[in-house]
């Protein structure tokens, strides 16, 4: 009896810690089977990769099958509807084809919010980290940079330099990378400033680590989740903003068709093409709420409360 | 010449590993944009001055926000100090040019309270123990250093098998063996222990403080401990320094300053510690300190602790804050009641 109490005494010090008896997974590989375990972001990812797929591969065969091109007009074929004469989504108000103008469409929106939101992380990153970790005389101007860029009206500015340089996609870029990175940047810099205090930086400074080993050893890794969050918000604002810049007539110039461009055009013919507006419209819309919901999706699969390994 | 005579030194003879000299870190209070102007400090550690003898352990103690971390920190150059001196074997470390303060980091580490906060969520605990390794080349070839990073974690008292695992699968008190590890990797001569049990466990707290000791007595390492529960400081320490306000107000043997305490403020500390008895403790006088603690960014003016002490008199108020004197061989207080009498 005394003796069986000694020993359960003894197991209970032994499983301090309750430590899991399978293998040790990485933070990273174990966000990514979260991710994937969560089947609405699931699905929203596939959505997403299946379309930028079909935007990049797809115009060439679509070309020489359907014998259509995105340029050439045909005044006989108006405003066709869907399925008519080869069509499969009808023609615009110059008889061109609906389909391929929405694959090359694609093409130029989704680049533009991947390599806007790109250049915006890239950067904001950059900057945040190097004023969060360095503060000083270097943090005061980025910070003022930021404040006084971030308090003009950025519609304003974008006005102005669309008049100036009517916009090829590749300006649009640079140009909504330029307008775009305040917000990252503050965000890393909060980020990087709590963290520079944290316990484990100076326990590597004690042992001798350099600057360049803080931040992208210690400090970068820990900033990353919150950043791959904030880039597919950012690229689904991308994609909304495009639209909002066609339709004000500032973005990209036709007739190089984007999405948003393609929707602007439409509005003149709501009685005689209504099915110009609802496809170009689907598409923003199914990618915007794509890059959304994978932006949620991996806020959940990233968040460091969320319990390692735990079944939804 | 006087100031440094005065200082807390040791008695000569004895063999001292680190002498803190005159030690200020003050935070400056600044203003303005781009060109900055100081408008205050928060005299985080305000001339503080004490020896530290080979191979024994000194408590540190006082109340949150004294200045005890700071003083660990600064004195490892985690924070620059403000002014002073600290000599480590001998050699000037406020000074030191960064490659030669890099290789003195081999010799002097510091354990952390929040096991928590003090181990990157982002890496394997082996990575986080042989990372010293890599920055200072010691154990170059892989295998050699996976070997010694295994023999590490079993010193410790963890399994060499969760050498791939994450911190977050480990409890507060394998967590503080980690960070025990890994300020051990570079077989450092002195460790300051930055409150190293206060976020455990009580039973975990005597695990972790044993290993401490099993450490220092194989090792032959040297603790500066910074703790605040008093009883623990009594258990493990050597001699005992207690901080007020930035200031050290008292410092000695242990034994000497628990049953002996000089200054106002240590005796109230004392007098806070309950004893597991319970007719002593029905006759336990406490001291009652009135008041808070004052801002360290506006101390009062005489001694620091005239706000609060239950026995202060005229000179406390406009004589300037007392020296540490030693009393008795080997005992240390700052106070004006102690000196005039």
């Amino acid at each position: 009896m005394d003796h069986s109490l000694k020993n359960s005494q003894v197991a209970q010090l032994d499983t301090e810690g309750d430590i899991p008896k399978t293998s040790s997974r990485s933070f990273w590989l174990d966000a990514i089977l979260q991710f994937l375990r969560d089947k609405l972001s699931l699905f929203a990812l596939s959505t997403l990769v299946f379309l930028t797929l079909v935007c990049v591969l797809a115009p060439p065969f679509v070309e020489n099958q359907l014998g259509v091109d995105v340029e050439r007009t045909n005044t006989k074929a108006r405003f066709f509807a869907p399925l008519t004469d080869g069509h499969f989504l009808g023609t615009d108000e110059y008889g061109r084809d609906q389909l391929i103008r929405l694959l090359y469409g694609g093409r130029i929106s989704l680049a533009i919010a991947y390599s806007a939101s790109f250049m915006i992380i890239a950067i904001g990153v950059t900057l945040g980290l190097v004023s969060g970790f360095y503060g000083g005389w270097i943090d005061d101007v980025i910070t003022w940079v930021v404040n006084t860029l971030s308090s003009m009206p950025p519609l304003f500015i974008l006005l102005i330099v669309s008049a100036l340089w009517s916009p090829s996609p590749q300006i649009l870029v640079i140009i909504l990378a330029l307008l775009g990175w305040f917000g990252t940047c503050r965000l890393v810099r909060g980020e990087v400033l709590s963290l520079k205090e944290r316990d484990y930086i100076l326990a590597a400074k004690a042992v001798g680590a350099s600057n360049f080993r803080l931040i992208f050893i210690h400090i970068f890794p820990n900033v990353l989740s919150l950043v791959i969050v904030t880039g597919s918000i950012i690229a689904g604002n991308l994609i909304l903003l495009e639209s909002g810049l066609s339709y004000l007539g500032l973005g990209v110039q036709p007739p190089t068709p984007t999405w948003g461009n393609m929707l602007t055009d439409a509005r003149n013919f709501l009685v005689t093409g209504i099915h110009l507006i609802v496809f170009p419209g689907i598409l923003i819309m199914i990618t915007v709420l794509c890059f959304y919901l994978i932006g949620d999706g991996l806020r959940d699969a990233l968040d460091p409360r969320r319990k390692y390994g735990e079944k939804k | 010449m006087e100031k440094s005579k005065s200082a807390a030194t040791a008695q000569s003879g004895s063999d001292v590993i680190l002498s803190v000299r005159n030690l200020k870190k003050h935070f400056p209070i600044t203003s303005g944009f781009i060109i900055q102007r100081q408008v205050g400090a928060v005299r985080a550690v305000d001339d503080v001055s004490f020896d530290v003898i080979r191979g024994e352990t000194l408590g540190l103690v006082g109340e949150s926000g004294c200045g005890k971390s700071t003083t660990g920190r600064a004195i490892l150059q985690l924070h620059k100090p403000t002014a002073g001196n600290v000599l480590f074997e001998g050699k000037e470390l406020t000074t030191m040019a960064p490659p030669d303060m890099r290789r003195m980091r081999r010799q002097m580490q510091i354990i952390f309270q929040d096991p928590f906060a003090s181990l990157n969520p982002r890496m394997t605990v082996g990575s986080i123990i042989s990372e010293p390794l890599q920055i200072h080349n010691i154990y170059p070839n892989k295998t050699e250093r996976q070997d010694f990073v295994e023999s590490l974690l079993q010193r410790v008292g963890l399994n060499p098998y969760f050498i791939n695992r994450y911190p977050h699968e480990f409890s507060g008190g394998q967590r503080q063996r980690i960070g025990i590890a890994r300020a051990l990797a570079l077989s450092p001569s002195f460790i300051v222990c930055d409150e190293p049990i206060s976020a455990l466990d009580v039973s975990i707290q005597a695990q972790v403080v044993n290993l401490l000791e099993d450490l220092q007595q194989e090792l032959g390492l040297t603790y500066l401990f910074i703790a605040h529960d008093l009883s623990m400081v009594r258990h493990i320490c050597d001699r005992v320094a207690v901080m007020y306000l930035g200031k050290i107000v008292e410092l000695g043997r242990t034994d000497e300053v628990y049953d002996n305490p000089l200054h106002p403020y240590t005796q109230a500390l004392l007098s806070a510690v309950p004893v597991p008895d319970p007719t002593v403790e029905e006759k336990r006088q406490r001291i009652i300190i009135r008041g808070d603690l004052p801002s360290p960014a506006n101390p009062p003016l005489g001694c620091n602790f005239n706000t609060r002490c239950p026995v202060e008199f005229e000179l406390c108020h406009h004589a300037p804050d007392p020296e540490l004197i030693e009393v008795t061989p080997g005992h240390w207080a700052a106070c004006h009641r102690v000196t005039q009498y």
